[in-house]
């Protein structure tokens, strides 16, 4: 577990830092130090696998800010909502995700009960052959997405007017690459959510729903750390494979599920990682 | 107490500070006796320095030593050059990495020095006489005309000014592919390995052609790679035994008796990582830079980058002593990674009797643990504040609680001159520190030879 005390702009710049000494580790003299190489990229999957964390803990606080404001219109006339300075922040954001969302899918994230799942977000989005299209747009989904999980209990209480979204005892968490999928699962490696990504593409529409949904529950109960060495290995392979075939590795392997999300993760990281990837 | 024994000072003290690259001191060995010091440099270069003797016949008592401690250099030569790898177009780097001296057998010298790719035999030897009298040649060696020669004469060697001869004997080249990092010589005086990222070789030091590989941790996927050699060395005594650590924190123990190919090995070594304790640079921070038997060969002695650690050869589950160097650099690592400090590799080292444990810092500060007692003590290897002769006084690291006068504080520290290479006499508490350009060597007066326990 990484310590809490890196937050996710230290995660976003020492995956820049890390980057640019993997790239200048080329031209160095007496060629690629193998050594200095291969801790940089223990480095760089420990500052993305925070990144994503906190970009799932931004999108979960996001939901339950949605989910919240979804109910709260619903009972609009019974007491009106107290919002957060945060909360405040996040409500244009989710605003904006929630129109984007219904421009895409045709349906109003609005009409969406907090308690009804709603299959033409989960099929439609399973479809997709590649989250390309989704990329820039996988947060909206994730906004609107929540509710259309199948497992999940939604609890408001009256009291407090918080929204709980409860799954089995465990909080929800999604994932920012399988929402494009629309597979809600709980906090896991990266490495499993491409796999399952890549798994669900590939099978039929209507087994995919099925599929996923076990593999979630199954999932569930997995804690991410207990599959770390596993992962430790993917997650190696993978930024090493990247830099093995150079900077091109990251953008060429388009077919590649599993570079996509790297792909994601590092095109949301803003316009200083793109051109360090133009080199 | 202690001697500057840099190059001849210049008079231009506005170009003290400017270091030449190849000028920076990469590695540091004393040979078995003591007597020679040997160090390597980033420009290729190995210079040699030989321990002053008195005088005969000046009041020699019973029980002196007759050495002044003072080393001079001895010999000076070009190890390894520039090269170039044309099949993958890489420029190998002509840095010394290693010196280890091998035992003496006659009246010359052995090293072996190496740089990333090329490991190679020098032989130094001594002329103090040179044989006069030719009959074909005159004095300086051009062929007389015969019709002069009316006699003839038997040359006889003469007495001339020492002369200090190292010729290269032995190239032992194409045995890696990756970058040597050490090289051991074996106790039974035949055989030497040397370790790169992934494979460790063994060599016989008469063959030059053919070595053996007995470790190979090269995966078969180079994206399944998850850890690198990064030190090895020969057991003090057995010669069938041989550690090597890892860039994971591991030491593996292996024995060549059990099998030919050393991959899977007979000891692990390993303290199980504190799950409080990780961040970002958890793997960085526990990466073995350098790994050391004892004396007695009962001890292996590693450094990662913020400890030093003792481990005894009969206990794997853990180190039985861990001593911080400077852990107040705990925090700083986010910036020691940024100027890549982060990856310094610093060397350990024991005193004779293995009651001392010594390794380096930044700052020009290197420090000493007393394994009984269990305290440190910081020192500095800085010319303006070690005159010749003076006594080395203990610095402190202020980090926090009560400052005292002279303290320095963490973040006054200086990253750039940092002690990586030392190098403790086999015998004496004499000690040789490299700090970038320069060599220290420091002696105990007060007890100058090490009490055996």
């Amino acid at each position: 577990m990484i310590s809490t005390m890196e937050c996710a702009a230290d995660a976003q710049s020492l995956i820049s830092i890390s980057l640019m000494k993997i790239h200048n580790s080329r031209t160095q003299r007496g060629g690629i130090k193998l050594h200095k190489n291969l801790l940089v990229s223990y480095v760089l999957r420990n500052a993305r696998q925070v990144y994503i964390k906190e970009k799932y803990a931004e999108i979960y606080r996001m939901q339950q800010y949605e989910e919240v404001m979804t109910v709260c219109n619903e009972i609009q006339e019974l007491n009106p909502l107290d919002l957060d300075a945060e909360d405040a922040e996040d409500e244009e954001q989710a605003a904006a995700h929630a129109r984007t969302s219904s421009a895409i899918f045709g349906c109003s994230p609005l009409d969406d009960g907090s308690k009804e799942p709603d299959p033409c977000y989960y099929r439609s989005c399973c479809m997709e052959p590649s989250p390309v299209p989704h990329c820039d747009q996988f947060t909206a989904n994730n906004s609107s997405s929540s509710s259309s999980h199948c497992n999940k209990t939604t609890v408001l209480d009256l009291d407090t007017h918080v929204v709980t979204t409860v799954e089995n005892g465990y909080l929800h968490q999604d994932c920012c690459c399988c929402d494009a999928l629309q597979c809600g699962q709980g906090a896991r490696s990266p490495a499993r959510k491409r796999k399952v990504e890549f798994s669900c593409c590939v099978s039929d529409v209507e087994d995919v729903s099925d599929f996923t949904a076990a593999r979630k529950r199954a999932k569930r109960e997995d804690c991410c750390y207990s599959n770390i060495d596993y992962t430790d290995t993917s997650n190696i392979s993978n930024l090493i494979s990247i830099f093995g075939s150079g900077f091109s590795g990251l953008l060429s392997r388009q077919s590649d599920l599993e570079q996509i999300c790297s792909k994601q993760v590092l095109a949301s990281l803003g316009a200083w990682t793109r051109a360090i990837v133009a080199f | 107490m202690g001697e500057d024994a840099e190059s001849p000072k210049i008079n231009h003290t506005f170009l003290r500070d400017y270091v030449t690259e190849a000028d920076v001191i990469s590695t540091v060995e004393f040979n078995q006796t003591g007597d020679l010091l040997a160090t390597g440099d980033k420009g290729g270069r190995v210079v040699i320095f030989q321990r002053e003797t008195d005088s005969k016949g000046e009041s020699e008592e019973v029980g002196e030593t007759g050495d002044s401690g003072e080393y001079n250099v001895y010999s000076t030569f070009q190890s390894h050059e520039p090269d170039f790898d044309y099949l993958k177009s890489l420029e190998i780097e002509e840095k010394i990495n290693k010196i280890r001296w091998l035992p003496q057998q006659n009246a010359a010298h052995f090293l072996l020095s190496t740089n990333d790719k090329t490991i190679k035999l020098w032989k130094v030897s001594e002329r103090d006489k040179r044989p006069e009298g030719y009959n074909l040649k005159d004095e300086e060696g051009r062929l007389k005309d015969i019709s002069t020669i009316t006699s003839l004469q038997v040359p006889v060697l003469r007495p001339t000014d020492l002369m200090v001869e190292v010729r290269p004997r032995r190239v032992f080249s194409n045995g890696h592919t990756y970058h040597v990092n050490s090289i051991s010589v074996n106790s039974d005086g035949e055989t030497y390995l040397s370790a790169d990222d992934l494979r460790i070789n063994m060599w016989n030091l008469g063959i030059t052609d053919r070595s053996f590989n007995i470790v190979d941790i090269k995966p078969a996927n180079m994206e399944d790679l998850t850890e690198v050699i990064t030190a090895a060395e020969f057991h003090p005594h057995h010669c069938h035994l041989f550690v090597y650590s890892s860039s994971k924190g591991t030491l593996r123990l292996c024995d060549m008796r059990s099998s030919a190919l050393c991959d899977r090995h007979t000891k692990l070594f390993e303290e199980p990582e504190d799950p409080g304790s990780r961040s970002f640079f958890s793997e960085i921070i526990s990466s073995v830079s350098d790994v050391k038997f004892s004396h007695s060969g009962r001890y292996l002695l590693t450094r990662d980058y913020l400890t030093a650690k003792v481990w005894d050869l009969n206990m794997d589950k853990g180190p039985v002593e861990t001593y911080q160097v400077h852990e107040y650099l705990r925090s700083k690592l986010c910036s020691l990674y940024e100027n890549d400090c982060i990856f310094d590799k610093f060397e350990c080292v024991w005193n004779s009797s293995d009651s001392v444990i010594m390794t380096g810092a930044y700052n020009s500060f290197f420090r000493m643990f007393d394994r009984e007692t269990g305290r440190g003590v910081t020192l500095e290897a800085w010319r303006e504040s070690s005159k010749p002769r003076a006594v080395l006084r203990t610095r402190r690291v202020y980090s926090g609680g009560k400052r005292r006068r002279g303290d320095v504080g963490v973040d006054s520290l200086d990253f750039t001159k940092k002690i990586l290479h030392m190098a403790w006499h086999p015998s004496e508490n004499i000690i040789a520190i490299a700090a970038t350009n320069n060599l220290y060597i420091f002696q105990d007066r007060v007890n100058p030879e090490t009490q055996l326990q």
